[in-house]
Formats: structure tokens, C-alpha cells, sequence
């Protein structure tokens, strides 16, 4: 039985996902709602044997209607009819925080608010005054340290009191005399009808000039009058509306809230952030800095997962093949049903699972990253080259997200202002080598490179921002002219991570991408395994299977960059799917053509490809079409299908171009 | 006096007078928390975006639109 809804609200990094995780512990999935565009986590939780629903809205500094983000956050606490909002508030911010408090006030929603992070504000040597923050706000207030559990059963309690309490919420803003005199005008021509949404509201909104609740409320069935009272409204008063005086309403009044209940130091308390700043935003250091973090990313990555338990775990696969083929063969299993458990499933599919440590490393570092705060300072230094080619700051932190993988790369191109930004870093994300291409290269690196494994990952994943970087100029000058929206970005306080958040991002693409190689790959797998040894009067693998002779008429298109075999091209396509399936298709393949005991992957490939080969392989897999995923979500956020079209074709063009220089300068130069 | 915000270096501050920006910019300023009336303070003002301390709290801003807030120091 259901009991109540509640709807998290806050601003960015005020902590809001360590709430929804405390609050629903391993009960949580992330859901995608259909027909919206910003990403809303949906969970559940029991308290004293009653279920409660939970909504993580994305965080947003405010309920206007200018990003996506913040209309479908909106429509959200208004349609979604949340029992109670529990508003996060960072405790270290609090006039820019209570502004969005504010337009919840505005809306009348019944709120318990989460002081959060007062073990930060209290380093700061701010102090708060509860009883009085609570009264001004008409909202009980709990200090609140969510991500370590501090203060999160007091707010489920005080979230399931609020649920039943039915007095009425009065809007406390006080707003200057013209403009109250607009709403109340405003009320007048609203007033008898079947509104769906609260009448004061509503009429803030018009008065604020907000276009789309004229939209909405065209929608819904209100009378026909009303809708041109608005617009004859709005002819007379767009222009001049009072948008900033009533933002400057909800300002004076986050002012005066925390002028009443917070007590600040004097001086400003230096904070270790200040004192890591100055390295890591320094005007000459910045840059460097970056370039050795994700140095030390990709070694580590490397070190560990590859060298360290990368062996062990292709130790275990093999030695379970070894094990399954005696017994198969033992009860005498037939012949092609051994063939497809040994080359398909084993060779194949776990040829990808091989790579789980490498992958879980690459996660764990990269969630370490996202958590400390640091994406926002790369953010900063790397703003001012990515100017020159004609994008901002925002668009490198995408970037980054894209390296671990492109489908919430390309989302968080949504909390971007300007579209020409948004089209532009999507267009070039697929650049950002991702978790899945690792296995790749990991292979063509234990079979000629591996003295300088992190070194060579590096490079490959700094070549891709390179040519991202060429193609968002080329972008830029062409398709989407001119000049990038400005830079604003908050610089929050950096925080030692906390093991339960990175170890449950990490897990979460850990298993999303085990899951992956059970069903998709798997799936993708089967298939490239039918038609490698059909038809049955062919000798299975070769060239004559339907698969091989499908490759040999694509591989002339590869073989100006050096790998035109039959078996190389049919795993780039197979890869189209899902990234880590060219591995699996080259394992299967390549096992079913050496029969002979031990011959492993990297052994096959040290006999089919040179070390140039290989590098020009590896550069084709960086660039080429981005996975099925990826192409599907920018088919959604862009709402067409054009432009992943675009997107699939154009990456592989520039992937074939590149490999070929790569192949025929290194050629040219004498290298093989 | 009033200042451009760009003009203003490391350590100086003021508080906001005016934006001198589109109605887009304008909001999307206010609601990072620099509205009129707000204390700002420079932390960084060298190469690239400027980085301003709100109440202790910093704000990464770029040239361009840090050339349309105007400070009273």
C-alpha cells in the first residue's frame, strides 16, 4: 500500500543523491520516465511497515522555465503531486540555496528542509539558528550530514509527520507594491476557475512574464476568456515585466531569513579547498595538473586492473573453458554444441568478462574524481582553450563523464544554456573513449605495447580530446556559428569521497556492464557465431562462412589502414552494438581458426597484426561509430533521427581517415 | 564608486550595483546568487574565468559576462 509520495529538491551538489541512496538504501533503481528529458531517480522505502515512494528530482537552481532540467523539475512538484518536498539545503550556501525554497514557497508546497552538510559550515565556524531558520520558513528544519546517515531518520520522520499535517501553507514573500499589485490584478482574472495549479502561483507566474504557464494552462481546459486576459497581459507588460523585481522579492527575503538565523565569522576561514585551489586553478599549473591526474587515472587503471588482476582473471576464464570442454566432451555432447560453448560463449563472451577488473579500476577512479569536486576546476582551466574552438568550460565536464561512458556524457549536455554548446558537445563526445573500448585496447596493448601500457591508454585517450576538439572548431565554423554562451559554474568545496558513493557508482557500471555482456553482447555474440559457421558444408571460421564472406567484401574499405582481414572488419561492425563485442567477435573467431591448445587472444593477435597495425586498429576503434546506446540517446535529446545518423556516419569517416594517415605516414617512416 | 567586475583584483570586492546583461544572463546570474545588492569578493582574477567568493562559497565566472556585473567599491 502506498503512503505517501516524497520529492526531493535542491540545488546542485547540495547532496541530494546521498538522501535519495540513504534514504532508500539497496532498495533504489534508476528509472528513466518516459517523455522527459532530464533523467529522475525513482525509489522506494519502508518505515514502520508503511511504503513510501521517493522522487530524486535533478538538481536545479531554480523553477524558472529557461533549461529543460528545470521545467520538467517543475512540472514534476506540480502534476506529480508530491505529499511533502523534503528541500536540501546546503548549509555552506544558504541565501542561493533558500532561493529555490522560495519558488517552493511560492508554489505552497509542504516542505521539511534539510539543513545538509552543517559539518562543513561548522569548519567555516557558521553557525545556525534553528528554531528561527524553522519559523521564518514556516517548514521544520534538521540539520542534516547526509552521506554519512547524520540526521536522515529525523528527516524521514519529520517527511512522514509533514504527510499528515493538513494546516494550511501561507506564502511568506512579501513582494513590492507595484508588482503585488500586478498579482493581485492578476488573481482578479484568474479567480472562479478550475485552475490546475494553486491561483496565486499562477498569477506570480504570468507577472514574472513566464511564457510557458500561458502554454500550460492552453493545455488544460480553462476558460477561453482568461487566456486572452493573459495575453492581453502580456502584450502590454513582456517587455517591461517584472522578472527581477520579483527574483529581488525571493532574494530579499533568503536575505533577511539568513540574516535572522546565521551567524558567520568575521574572516572568512581559509578552507583546505582554498589551499588546493591555488595549485590546481593556478593560471600556469591548472592545465599540467590535469594532464597528470588523468595520467595517474590511466596507470593506475592499467597497473592495477591489468597487470595486477587482469591475468588472474583470464587465468580463471580459460581454466573454466578447459574444464567445460573435458566435461562436454565427456557426455558426449554434440559437436557444434561444444563449438558454441567453447568459441562463442567462453572465447567470446568471456573474453569480455576478462576485462572486469579493468573496467571496475577505471570506474572506482573515475567516481573517486567526479566525487571530490575536482570535474568543476577542470571544468574552469580548461574554459579558455576550449574557447578557442569554440565551446566552454561546461562542455569539458561532459567530456570527461564520456571517458567512463558516452550515454550520460551526452545527458549531462542538458544542464547546458546555449543549444549551439549543447549540439556541439554531443557531436564530439563520442571522441571520449569510453569503459567499453577498453578491453581493446587492452588487448592490442598486452600484445605490443605492454612496457608502456598506461602510457599508450594515455595517449589514445588524449588524441580522442584532441580530435574532439579539431571537430567541435570544424563544427563551429560551419554547421553551428557563433559565439560560445558564457561561463558560470559553481567551484564547490572538495570532499574525500566517501567509499559507499564511489563503490556504488563503480558497482553500478560494473554490473551494467556485466549485464551488458549477458544479454546484448551475448545476443550479438550468438549471431556472429551462426553465421561464422554456417553454412554447415564450409569449413567453419573461414573465409567461405556467411560471416567470413561478409568480411572479405568489407575488408578492402580497411585495408588502407593496414588491416583489411576478414575477421578485423566484421568486429568493427560487430562492435556497433556494443564496443566490448569487437573483442569478443575476434576472440571467438580467432580461437575457431587456431585449434591447437593455448593459443590465447593476444597470441592470435601478435600473429595477425604489426605494432603499426595495431595502432591504426586502436585509432579506428577510438574514433569510429559510437555504441547502439549512444546513438540511441542522442537520437532522444535531440528528438530526431538525423543527427545520430549524422553522428554514425561522420565518426566512422573520420575513424577510417585517421587510421589511414596513422598506417600510411608510419609506413612512409618505415615503421610496421 | 563603481566598478566593472573585471577591473576589480585578488582580494578586492564590492557589493553588486548592477547587471549589465541580456534578460537570460541577467536571471541565470541572480540565481547563482549575484543579484544586487550581493558581497563579492575577488579570489582569482588573472587568466581566464574570474573566480568570485559569495558569502565563502566560489563562483567560477566568465570574462565576458563578469565584464557586465558592475560592483560598488
Amino acid at each position: 500500500m502506498k503512503n505517501g509520495k516524497i520529492a526531493l529538491v535542491g540545488n546542485p551538489n547540495s547532496g541530494k543523491t546521498s538522501f535519495f541512496n540513504a534514504l532508500t538504501g539497496s532498495n533504489q533503481h534508476v528509472g528513466n520516465w518516459p517523455g522527459v528529458t532530464v533523467e529522475k531517480k525513482e525509489g522506494k522505502f519502508i518505515y514502520k511497515d508503511k511504503e513510501y515512494d521517493v522522487v530524486d528530482l535533478p538538481g536545479i537552481y531554480s523553477l524558472g522555465a529557461f533549461s529543460e532540467d528545470e521545467v520538467v523539475a517543475r512540472d514534476y512538484i506540480l502534476t506529480g503531486d508530491p505529499d511533502v518536498i523534503i528541500n536540501i539545503i546546503d548549509a555552506g550556501n544558504i541565501e542561493r540555496n533558500l532561493y529555490l525554497t522560495t519558488q517552493l514557497l511560492e508554489m505552497k508546497k509542504r516542505l521539511v528542509i534539510a539543513l545538509n552538510m552543517v559539518d562543513e559550515a561548522e569548519k567555516r565556524k557558521i553557525k545556525f539558528d534553528l528554531g528561527e531558520l524553522s519559523k521564518r520558513l514556516g517548514a521544520p528544519v534538521i540539520p542534516t550530514v547526509a552521506h554519512k546517515g547524520i540526521g536522515v531518520e529525523e528527516i524521514v520522520e519529520a517527511a512522514i509527520n509533514a504527510i499528515d499535517d493538513k494546516t494550511s501553507i501561507e506564502n511568506p514573500l512579501i513582494y513590492s507594491g507595484v508588482v503585488k499589485h500586478h498579482i493581485e490584478h492578476m488573481e482578479e482574472i484568474l479567480k472562479n476557475n478550475n485552475l490546475p495549479y494553486p491561483i496565486e502561483w499562477t498569477a506570480i507566474k504570468i507577472v514574472e512574464g513566464d511564457l510557458n504557464i500561458l502554454k500550460k494552462l492552453e493545455g488544460v481546459n480553462v476558460d477561453k476568456k482568461i487566456i486572452e486576459d493573459i495575453k492581453e497581459y502580456y502584450k502590454y507588460h513582456t517587455s517591461d515585466s517584472f522578472e527581477l523585481e520579483i527574483v529581488d522579492s525571493r532574494y530579499a527575503f533568503a536575505h533577511k531569513v539568513a540574516e535572522y538565523s546565521v551567524i558567520r565569522p568575521l574572516e572568512e576561514v581559509i578552507t583546505l579547498t582554498d589551499k588546493i585551489d591555488k595549485i590546481l586553478t593556478n593560471k600556469y599549473l591548472g592545465v599540467p595538473a590535469f594532464a597528470i591526474i588523468m595520467l595517474i587515472v590511466f596507470q593506475l587503471t592499467f597497473a592495477i586492473g591489468e597487470k595486477l588482476l587482469g591475468s588472474f582473471a583470464a587465468g580463471s576464464i580459460e581454466g573454466l573453458g578447459r574444464l567445460l570442454e573435458i566435461f562436454l566432451i565427456k557426455i558426449k555432447a554434440p559437436g557444434w554444441l561444444v563449438s558454441f560453448i567453447i568459441d562463442g560463449v567462453i572465447n567470446g563472451v568471456g573474453a569480455i568478462i576478462e576485462f572486469v577488473p579493468l573496467i571496475t579500476v577505471l570506474y572506482l577512479l573515475l567516481g573517486f574524481l567526479e566525487d571530490s569536486g575536482y570535474m568543476a576546476r577542470a571544468a574552469y582551466v580548461w574554459d579558455d582553450l576550449m574557447r578557442r574552438f569554440g565551446l566552454q568550460g561546461k562542455a569539458f565536464i561532459s567530456m570527461i563523464i564520456g571517458f567512463g561512458c558516452n550515454v550520460p556524457g551526452i545527458m549531462s549536455t542538458r544542464t547546458m544554456d546555449s543549444k549551439k554548446d549543447r549540439m556541439i558537445t554531443m557531436l564530439i563526445t563520442p571522441f571520449m573513449s569510453c569503459g567499453a573500448k577498453l578491453p581493446i585496447y587492452s588487448v592490442f596493448i598486452a600484445a605490443f605495447f605492454s612496457k608502456h601500457g598506461g602510457l599508450v591508454l594515455f595517449s589514445l585517450y588524449a588524441f580522442g580530446i584532441f580530435v574532439a576538439l579539431i571537430m567541435a572548431k570544424l563544427l563551429n565554423k560551419t554547421l553551428f556559428k557563433g559565439d560560445s554562451s558564457y561561463f558560470i559554474m559553481e567551484l564547490p568545496p572538495y570532499r574525500i569521497p566517501t567509499a559507499t558513493n564511489v563503490l556504488r557508482n563503480m558497482w553500478d557500471n560494473v554490473s551494467g556492464f556485466i549485464k551488458k555482456a549477458g544479454t546484448i553482447i551475448f545476443l550479438v555474440i550468438i549471431i556472429m557465431w551462426m553465421l561464422a559457421v554456417l553454412p554447415t558444408s564450409v569449413e567453419p571460421y573461414s573465409q567461405y562462412s556467411i560471416l567470413g564472406t561478409i568480411g572479405t567484401f568489407l575488408a578492402p574499405i580497411f585495408r588502407p589502414a593496414g588491416f583489411g582481414t576478414w575477421q578485423e572488419s566484421v568486429a568493427l561492425f560487430a562492435g556497433i552494438p556494443a564496443k566490448e563485442a569487437v573483442v569478443g567477435t575476434l576472440g571467438m573467431l580467432y580461437a575457431g581458426q587456431y585449434i591447437e591448445e593455448g593459443v590465447i587472444l593476444v597470441n592470435a593477435i601478435r600473429q595477425h597484426f604489426t605494432p603499426l597495425t595495431a595502432l591504426s586498429y586502436m585509432i579506428m576503434v577510438l574514433l569510429y561509430t559510437p555504441c547502439a546506446a549512444t546513438l540511441g540517446i542522442v537520437a532522444k535529446e535531440t528528438r530526431s533521427t538525423k543527427w545520430p545518423l549524422i553522428m554514425a556516419i561522420y565518426t566512422f569517416a573520420i575513424g577510417w581517415f585517421v587510421a589511414v594517415i596513422v598506417y600510411q605516414i608510419g609506413s612512409l617512416l618505415g615503421f610496421s | 564608486m563603481t566598478k566593472k567586475l573585471t577591473a576589480l583584483g585578488k582580494g578586492e570586492g564590492g557589493r553588486i550595483n548592477s547587471i549589465e546583461a541580456g534578460r537570460y544572463a541577467t536571471k541565470r546570474l541572480y540565481e547563482m546568487g549575484l543579484n544586487t545588492g550581493a558581497l563579492v569578493k575577488i579570489i582569482k582574477n588573472d587568466s581566464g574565468p574570474i573566480i568570485i567568493s559569495l558569502n565563502g562559497n566560489k563562483v567560477a565566472l566568465g570574462r565576458g559576462l563578469a565584464q557586465k556585473v558592475i560592483l560598488e567599491v
